[in-house]
């Protein structure tokens, strides 16, 4: 007999909301965060695609404490003292399921935690599991000063995957796979923020940004719209950084310098610093998943999507949440917590849901990045020249459009401009 | 502008757990080693020190794990979380 038929190691989203379902079915659940309340450790950059939270609890967009609906991207590409950006608003697509928000987590988070324990779910927090009880070649618990014995133990500990490690079925991070971010919420009064990004009461702006901010490492920035702050934040692979002359910190500051950034944040007061790894290998980098007793769900799986223009990480991370517990649930049923039933039922259930759909179709493109610093470093630099040949009037003699955009292609060459793009093309 | 990160840092919540550091680095650290954890911790807490050559203190630590993966054979004895409740606090995340 054990404690608990399911014990989870972290209340972030993969944990809670795994934590949600099996509690709302009956499961008898109990969810271990080290932090002193859900999401006191959680932090993201800032936007959620809401479709897989939707189906799980239907119309949570109206209760949730989200920021802004996201109606305006932005992606710039910036040298030290220009932008090019592209700007897409649209007011839709305004159907639940469909749209994502601005979020700032440690509020979310504490309402997801609310949510579960509404259900049925014991949270215990301000303890920390230091291993995993092992029976047989099985996961059957958990050590966190005493021990706690389960049917199934789920693995929801975040990126740095310490219990996954232990039991062997996540091999070392290479910092090539891993970026870190560093984030700064700067507040702002909620009308500044609508008058500066162009967006109604309920509305906001997610933009991306490269170049500049990584110092032409693989890497960006990124700034998110939340009602009376903006989530700002410069993000590196762990390999860039080590090989740069620059450190992560300065890298956010000179961000914050760059004069088409600096206006956006005058007047703002900081009142976070934080960081957070991300997994961006995708899904090269994605461990065995479950062994007999346990699950691995989350960052802790290396769920993430970083596709440039999008990044994507907290609706894996709810899905896969969604995918565990439907295992477990079918475990249940047959009596069998083996890595067999159980862990073949997770897997299938990734296979066939958007998560493992999705890490398989974008497989390229982390490599892609990886190998092709031009758009890190170059392109950039070829897109601020183009436009001031287009935009730069000084009554010198004219030159035929054609012209200028040759010449501002030179520099990267016309020849590795179109293998990248069909490169990249192919590889998305 | 050079930045200020224990200004930052200044900003934020933390427990710091005066008995238990959760991170230790080697005594003797290869330079070249250290200097990648220096120029990647977010929170800038491994230093350079004109007296002392390598400085690390744990107090300020963001707990995201950059030095587990860049140093965690090199530069590093010891990687863990603090202990339950301690360590930094996030209160927007």
């Amino acid at each position: 007999m054990s404690d608990f038929e399911t014990i989870i190691v972290g209340g972030g989203l993969a944990g809670l909301t795994t934590a949600y379902i099996l509690a709302k079915e009956g499961v008898e659940t109990l969810l271990i965060e080290r932090g002193n309340f859900a999401g006191a450790k959680n932090v993201s950059g800032g936007r959620i695609y809401s479709h897989s939270l939707e189906k799980v609890i239907p119309g949570f967009a109206g209760e949730a404490p989200l920021e802004r609906r996201i109606t305006r991207e932005k992606i710039s590409l910036l040298t030290a003292d220009s932008a090019v950006t592209a700007d897409y608003f649209s007011p839709g697509p305004g159907a639940p399921g469909r749209d994502s928000y601005s979020v700032l987590r440690v509020g979310f988070d504490q309402w997801l935690a609310g949510k579960a324990e509404e259900a049925g779910a014991q949270i215990v927090t301000g303890i920390k599991v230091d291993d995993l009880l092992l029976r047989d070649g099985n996961v059957r618990g958990v050590a966190a000063g005493d021990e706690m014995t389960a049917d199934v133990t789920v693995l929801a500990d975040g990126v740095n995957a310490l219990l996954a490690k232990k039991l062997g079925l996540r091999a070392k991070l290479s910092p090539a796979q891993v970026a870190v971010g560093v984030k700064e919420v700067i507040e702002l009064p909620a009308a500044v923020i609508e008058d500066r990004f162009q967006c109604g009461g309920e509305e906001g702006t997610a933009w991306l940004f490269a170049g500049q901010p990584s110092g032409g490492k693989v890497g960006g920035a990124f700034l998110y719209t939340n009602k009376e702050s903006l989530s700002l934040g410069v993000v590196c692979t762990l390999e860039g950084l080590a090989a740069g002359v620059t450190t992560l910190p300065q890298m956010l500051e000179d961000f914050k310098g760059h004069p088409a950034v600096a206006p956006l944040l005058a007047g703002g007061k900081t009142v976070e610093y934080s960081a957070h790894l991300v997994p961006e290998g995708g899904v090269d980098m994605v461990p065995r998943l479950f062994t007999g007793g346990a699950l691995v769900v989350g960052d802790a799986a290396g769920f993430c999507l970083n596709l440039g223009y999008t990044v994507r990480g907290m609706d894996l991370a709810v899905g896969s949440g969604d995918c565990a517990a439907r295992a477990i649930l079918q475990a249940r049923r047959a009596g069998d917590y083996g890595a067999g039933t159980l862990g073949a039922s997770y897997q299938n259930a990734l296979n066939d849901s958007f998560i493992m759909k999705d890490m398989k179709l974008y497989r390229k493109f982390p490599h892609f990045m990886e190998k092709t610093p031009r758009i890190f470093s170059g392109y950039p630099e070829m897109a601020s020249d183009l436009m001031a040949r287009l935009f730069v009037v000084d009554g010198e003699p004219s030159r035929p459009l054609y012209k200028k955009v040759a010449s501002s292609l030179k520099g990267v060459g016309a020849l590795n401009l179109m293998l990248d793009g069909m490169k990249g093309v192919r590889s998305l | 502008m050079s930045v200020n990160v224990e200004e930052k840092l200044g900003i934020d919540k933390f427990r710091v757990d005066e008995n238990n550091a959760h991170i230790f680095i080697k005594n003797d650290p290869d330079l070249a080693e250290f200097y990648k954890l220096h120029l990647a911790c977010p929170a800038g807490l491994y230093k350079f020190d004109d007296k002392y050559g390598c400085r690390f203190d744990y107090a300020g630590c963001l707990e995201c794990g950059t030095c587990r993966v860049l140093g965690g054979e090199t530069v590093l004895e010891k990687w863990e979380f603090p202990h339950g409740g301690m360590g930094v606090e996030f209160r927007y995340g």
